[in-house]
């Protein structure tokens, strides 16, 4: 399974008022095992609708998501819930960690959810390896921001997923926090042989991918040569 | 995975379980005003079905209105078994001490009876002295009233009794029954006899103590026939024992309706907030959804958090039922013939336990299943279209508020006494919380489309409140107006039924009734009327009779044919007057009123509307009535309606003058007195001239009124003081839970230059028209409720007490307000800086 996603004439409208508004139009792409991609555009560009689109978040309009050999528009709500479960991890820019569980707790849930034994092991493990391993029992309310940040990544890497999605995981931290999580982000990604998709308004880190796909008006921008610059 | 739903629920509750907790209290009462009627009801039927041999005092009673006949006396004589005599009659009783006369019932009673059971009396022992020492003993509040101590003397008629004692509880009588007519027990063997004269009413009773392997119901039933012939009435143990536990079970049963209205407002409290609760929750549950939780894992989450909250409810409601319960018997104690013994009912804690599980667990559903509507991309957007899923919940909507209708009804029907009662108190509420949320709505609607121009920005603010995203008004007018409504209703119902009485105020109309005067009196007792300076205002003979036979056929040819039934207007002693003129409370509806008798044919006849109606006879048809043995034939001459609220002397019969004057006939005499000593003054005048000369003072009728209904009301008040106290709650809850945004506004108002004088006011405005739409709309609709209990219930004219009424919305929008600014304290002293970090 060497095609991760697959987007085929993406297309995502919304009813406004008497019209209809195109958020996305005819969006086309793949990603193999292990790319790193980053998605770019002014804001309203389509982003985030795309990165939902392609996680099964959303249902599109027209078109169609293939995601790790599933075809999500065939798939039920619940279904498309549990490939998310198997093969998707999630980062967001204000971390949506659960304010009522503790770190660890926050990151066992996706394990938990698939009734793995060794959740409560696999988190400590993650966490000492972002580097929070004397935090495990803190709340969200009790930890910086850069600190949220990595306990949400530990949580998005507990299932080794396939790929990854990340939506600004800098946008809600100052530079140097962002420069680490940008750091500790490829790390993680890099190990585990995951395929990294990232929206971000950041040139600078989306330069950090090995592609970059870029959105204006809900269409796909054709793509340049980039200078590639690994992490 | 079971195992970690109720982990993650558990886990996910953590910070909001005191606010979870103040939810579940607004449905607490309910539960525990269930369990302690349901308990004190089990409790109760196990006290009267041990106790139901001392309901009585006997196996078996025979009543008469007369003394036994001959035929009655040698079954009586053949019944065996141990025997006591009891004749009872109103008369008055005089004290000599205080001067003073007040109407009793007094029982002449044979030693032996209660053969179950005792007399309880002050001090023990007099329950059995009096009946060898020419002793009474005297219900305690009249002994209160009348300042009379042990060793004082009581005349009744011409028979002076020293008080032996006081009566604290007898054998078929209750403390609400002793306050209509108290109660004097005193021998049998020293009744003034003379007091029983014709025309006077005397009940006469006989006990039996059978043997054992007698069964007083089957000598009941091989009686039957010769016993209504006679027009006796028997009654067994099993008899009175089902008669008390009917009419029990709908007392208890109808005070659990008014509980279960608390249950149902608690209900809806929780509904309420657990809608706001999962908009909080928004995030978190596409958080899980995002990682692959299924739309109905994140149901489960917060369908068992629903459920863990319907238990402790269910365990805290019980637990204050339990001990509620353990006074009831106080505030219930007047209406009870048998003391309850306090034990738990478990049956009761599990129904009540159960009611309040179930009704919370689906009144909570509606918001849960907007649950399954948080779509995953709310982790992304917090902008997500809901809109498009919320019309595929509809149906699942209405399926669901089909199964709260039915539950409710269930409900109400399992614990109402009657099924039709049951549908009629669930279509009343539905009605009720129709037009309370329609108030509601309406009041939001027309906020939000027409803001009030030309107001102070404080006012505007607080109205706008009302509307704005996650307002509870709804709820407020809900829980708040069905409280004021049954408070209310319970207040119309009550001046609308006391004012049917109180008309000892009238001006001119008699306050004050002799009766039992024999005619050799009636000149006597006018001249001393007089002589007092008083007025008599209607002197009225009275004869007493029975129907022999209607348009033809006998009373006892239709009792013995069965396939015609006997009213109570065939069966009932009349006492009939005759006269030439009709009165102010009368108006002749039909045919002519024929004032005088020529002496020959038939005598025309005025009869009753609705004695007429029960009788099925019409103008023309022929009655024969007996008067102390003689046949007297007549035809009815008029049909006429009869106000019988007037203070007047009204009959069901009225003869023509000339017809029955010669027939035994006593007589009474009406006067007016202005205070309430010139009262007893000319009553225990007469009382010590004419022993045998009753006498009523309307204002100690009404006074007894009064304090039945009192009783009554304190009741019905204490239970919709559950609804009240659950409206409080629910008010609390809701301010609690707005209360972050409350803050927010607050500490944008701050930093806009809001000064907390303005923020307070802000707030009582909101709380103020709350209170107002709440309290406005329970009365109208209780306004409607008192009309219809008025007209259909009481047949009586429609009375609003605009004071008491005035009183209740002053106070229901205060303890809004009160209640509001408490829950809100410490909104405004919040630092801005706290606020707006929290915020990001």
């Amino acid at each position: 399974m060497d095609k991760v996603l697959e987007i085929n004439g993406l297309t995502r409208t919304y009813k406004s008022g008497h019209g209809s508004l195109t958020v996305l139009d005819s969006v086309s792409f793949e990603l193999m095992r292990g790319d790193t991609v980053s998605i770019v555009g002014p804001s309203g560009s389509g982003k985030t609708t795309l990165l939902g689109l392609a996680a099964g978040l959303d249902a599109p309009s027209s078109g169609h998501v293939k995601l790790c050999g599933y075809d999500m528009g065939s798939l039920s709500e619940d279904e498309r819930a549990r490939v998310r479960n198997k093969h998707v991890g999630f980062v967001f820019q204000s971390f949506r960690l659960i304010p009522t569980l503790t770190a660890l707790e926050n990151v066992t849930v996706p394990a938990e959810l698939q009734g793995r034994k060794d959740a409560e092991k696999e988190a400590r493990f993650l966490l000492e390896e972002v580097g929070l391993g004397d935090r495990t029992d803190h709340y969200p309310a009790q930890l910086s921001g850069g600190e949220q940040q990595r306990v949400a990544m530990a949580r998005a890497f507990i299932n080794k997923p396939d790929i990854l999605f990340a939506d600004e995981p800098t946008g809600n931290l100052d530079t140097d926090t962002g420069e680490n999580i940008v750091k500790l982000l490829f790390q993680l990604n890099e190990t585990a042989g995951t395929t990294l998709v990232l929206v971000t308004h950041n040139l600078e880190l989306a330069a950090k991918t090995a592609r970059i796909i870029r959105l204006k008006r809900g269409k796909l921008v054709p793509e340049q040569n980039e200078a590639v610059a690994h992490a | 995975m079971l195992k970690w739903l109720f982990t993650f629920a558990w886990r996910d509750s953590r910070g909001s379980r005191a606010k979870l907790f103040l939810f579940v209290t607004s449905m607490v009462l309910g539960v525990a005003a269930l369990v302690s009627i349901n308990s004190f009801g089990d409790n109760l039927r196990r006290a009267i079905d041990f106790e139901s041999k001392t309901l009585l005092g006997a196996d078996l009673s025979m009543e008469s209105g007369e003394p036994f006949p001959a035929t009655i006396e040698a079954i009586i004589d053949s019944l065996g078994g141990i025997q006591s005599r009891r004749t009872s009659f109103s008369s008055m009783a005089y004290f000599p001490k205080s001067n003073t006369a007040r109407l009793a019932t007094v029982r002449g009673q044979e030693p032996g009876f209660p053969f179950y059971g005792k007399i309880e009396s002050d001090p023990p022992e007099a329950a059995d002295t009096y009946l060898f020492e020419k002793g009474a003993l005297i219900d305690g509040t009249l002994m209160a009233q009348y300042d009379i101590e042990i060793g004082d003397s009581v005349r009744i008629g011409n028979a002076t009794y020293t008080v032996s004692g006081k009566l604290i509880q007898t054998p078929r009588e209750t403390a609400a029954i002793m306050l209509f007519s108290p109660r004097i027990y005193v021998p049998l063997a020293d009744v003034d006899t003379t007091l029983l004269s014709i025309g006077s009413r005397a009940e006469y009773e006989i006990y039996f103590r059978l043997d054992d392997i007698e069964d007083p119901d089957a000598i009941v039933e091989s009686l039957s026939d010769t016993l209504e012939a006679h027009s006796i009435r028997a009654d067994t143990v099993e008899e009175e024992r089902s008669n008390w536990d009917q009419s029990l079970t709908n007392l208890y049963r109808f005070l659990g309706l008014v509980g279960y209205m608390s249950l149902l407002l608690g209900s809806l409290g929780v509904a309420s907030s657990i809608h706001v609760y999962i908009r909080q929750r928004i995030q978190t549950i596409a958080v899980l959804r995002v990682y692959g939780a299924s739309s109905h894992q994140a149901f489960a989450i917060y369908l068992i958090q629903a459920l863990g909250m319907g238990l402790v409810g269910a365990f805290l409601g019980s637990a204050i039922g339990i001990g509620l319960q353990s006074m009831l018997p106080v505030i219930l104690g007047d209406f009870l013939p048998v003391d309850v013994e306090f034990s738990v009912s478990w049956s009761a804690v599990l129904i009540g336990s159960a009611m309040g599980i179930g009704v919370t667990l689906i009144f909570a559903m509606m918001p849960l299943l907007d649950i399954r509507n948080i779509p995953p991309l709310a982790a992304l957007r917090t902008d997500f279209d809901q809109e498009n899923d919320r019309a595929k919940n509809k149906r699942a909507k209405w399926l669901l508020f089909g199964l709260m209708a039915l539950l409710v009804t269930v409900i109400a029907v399992i614990q109402a006494p009657t099924l039709t009662m049951g549908l009629g108190y669930s279509a009343t509420v539905a009605v009720v919380f129709a037009l309370l949320a329609g108030t509601a709505k309406l009041v939001m609607r027309f906020l939000a489309a027409k803001p009030p121009s030309g107001v102070s920005f404080v006012i505007k603010q607080g109205l706008a409140n009302l509307h704005r995203p996650q307002n509870q008004t709804l709820m407020m007018v809900l829980a708040l107006g069905f409280g004021t409504f049954l408070v209310s209703t319970m207040i119309i119902s009550e001046s609308t039924l006391l004012g049917q009485i109180d008309l000892a105020s009238t001006e001119g109309k008699p306050n004050l009734v002799f009766y039992d005067v024999q005619p050799a009196q009636v000149d006597s007792l006018v001249k001393l009327v007089e002589e007092s300076d008083l007025p008599v205002i209607d002197r009225v003979a009275m004869i007493s009779m029975r129907l022999t036979s209607v348009k033809g056929i006998s009373i006892e040819s239709m009792r013995e044919d069965t396939t015609s039934e006997l009213s109570w207007a065939h069966r009932r002693e009349y006492r009939s007057t005759y006269r030439d003129y009709l009165t102010e409370s009368e108006t002749v509806l039909e045919g002519t009123f024929e004032g005088r008798y020529s002496g020959t044919g038939l005598i025309p006849l005025s009869v009753e509307r609705e004695v007429a109606k029960q009788l099925e006879i019409t103008i023309g048809d022929s009655l024969v009535f007996n008067i102390q043995g003689v046949d007297v034939a007549g035809y009815i001459s008029s049909i006429r309606e009869v106000n019988w609220r007037q203070m007047q002397s009204n009959f069901f019969f009225v003869f023509p003058e000339g017809s029955i004057n010669d027939a035994p006939a006593f007589h009474v005499v009406m006067s007016r007195t202005e205070t309430p000593e010139a009262s007893a003054m000319i009553q225990a005048m007469v009382v010590k001239r004419y022993p045998n000369i009753s006498s009523i003072d309307i204002s100690v009728v009404l006074t007894v009124f009064q304090a039945i209904f009192s009783r009554i009301s304190f009741v019905v008040r204490f239970m919709a003081l559950f609804s009240i106290i659950t409206g409080l709650l629910v008010l609390s809850g809701a301010v609690m839970i707005s209360r972050f945004q409350r803050i927010e506004e607050s500490v944008l108002l701050k930093t806009l230059g809001a000064s907390r004088r303005t923020v307070l006011q802000i707030m009582t405005t909101e709380y103020f028209v709350l209170g107002v739409a709440s309290s406005f709309t329970g009365v109208l609709l209780s306004l409607a409720a008192g009309w219809g209990v008025s007209r259909f219930v009481f047949e009586a004219n429609f009375i609003i007490p605009f004071g008491p009424i005035l009183l209740l919305i002053a106070s229901v929008i205060g303890v809004t307000i009160v209640v509001g600014q408490l829950n809100s304290r410490g909104v405004y002293d919040k630092e801005a800086l706290d606020v707006l970090r929290k915020e990001t």
